[in-house]
């Protein structure tokens, strides 16, 4: 229990670190050019590992269904721009790809 | 005056509906989420943890990385202060998705920034994060996504330790790939300009590298730093050309 409490406490000072401590100094304006392309990395971050290795393994095979419905999610996102519309062909796409393997 | 603004924004049920946006553009990227918590559940009972301590750890900790790197130290039998060692090391990354959104949230008082902070986590700061080109920071927008995935977590940790033995592999049905697939739809409209463009990359490339060779979560840290240090610089040179 002491563990949890431990861990609860140090992911908390994490996510209010940085408020904390901007809240002293300001924002420097170079900090800030780069801190606007987070969200662009973090997304990228997030998505690729999931597509390229879904089982911790580099898979650039056509058995990857992940990588192949996840072509699919960028195409239909590019071209619809659009949540639901991108996310309904793509798991359907990804269904798909599960049921014929 | 400020009394006078505050009692309108309330009063145009602004907060209401930014909070209930939030909710419904949350709900595709919780379909997602919500195999991991009731795994989570299922692994913190087989570990050899209390339910309650499992639930627990989803309600006071709210971080699916470190939950699931935690249980298996706790099974592996590791010490405690190794196990919060650890924790610190996976969440890091919130500093950078913290700063990022510290030029909004530094104007709010105190206890709402850290109301705030105990919910941001990367699939929520994604949906603030994107919000903020199209119509804006809304601090209710933010906590409208943060409840929502901390009522999916920890209900579905929850629904993973009562039901464990009786449901197959919840992470087996694929349907984890509704979260890159939402976050694709978060990313694509942000790749209009070159200097994005060579950001998603150069994350794209350090994050596969880095996932390869090193443990944990430090590829999302190394890849975030050196890609968004990459954009500052070239939009630096090209201010520079334009002058």
């Amino acid at each position: 229990m002491l563990i949890i409490l431990g861990m609860a406490v140090v992911t908390f000072m994490t996510r209010f670190g940085s408020f904390i401590f901007f809240r002293q100094t300001g924002i420097p304006a170079w900090l800030e050019r780069w801190l606007k392309h987070v969200p662009t990395a973090i997304l990228t971050s997030l998505i690729v590992p999931s597509l390229l290795l879904p089982k911790g393994e580099f898979d650039l095979t056509f058995g990857n269904s992940y990588l192949l419905a996840g072509i699919v999610a960028v195409f239909v996102a590019y071209k619809s721009r659009n949540a639901m519309t991108t996310l309904s062909v793509s798991m359907a796409a990804m269904f798909l790809l599960r049921w014929l393997s | 005056m400020k009394r006078v603004e505050q009692i309108q924004v309330f009063g145009t049920g602004m907060e209401r509906k930014e909070f209930w946006l939030a909710a419904r553009e949350s709900a595709p990227i919780i379909v997602g989420a919500v195999p991991f918590g009731i795994t989570c559940g299922i692994m913190g009972v087989a570990s050899g943890l209390k339910p309650l301590e499992t639930i627990l750890m989803s309600v006071l900790v709210f971080a699916g990385a470190a939950q699931f790197i935690g249980i298996t130290m706790l099974a592996a039998g590791i010490s405690g202060w190794d196990i919060v060692f650890t924790t610190l090391l996976i969440n890091l990354r919130h500093l950078l998705i913290g700063a990022s959104l510290a030029p909004h949230l530094v104007r709010l008082p105190l206890p709402k920034q850290a109301l705030l902070a105990f919910g941001m986590v990367d699939e929520s700061y994604a949906l603030t994060a994107s919000r903020i080109p199209v119509a804006g920071y809304n601090e209710y927008y933010q906590l409208g996504s943060n409840t929502s995935f901390y009522l999916a977590w920890t209900l579905s940790t929850i629904a993973g330790v009562y039901l464990g033995g009786h449901i197959p592999d919840p992470l087996a049905w694929g349907l984890d790939f509704a979260m890159p697939a939402t976050f694709i739809v978060l990313l694509v409209p942000r790749l209009l300009d070159r200097v994005s463009m060579v950001v998603c990359l150069v994350a794209a490339v350090t994050t596969v590298m880095a996932d390869l060779y090193l443990p944990g979560k430090w590829y999302i840290i190394i890849a975030c730093l050196a890609a968004s240090i990459a954009g500052g610089l070239m939009e630096k040179r090209g201010s520079n050309n334009a002058e």
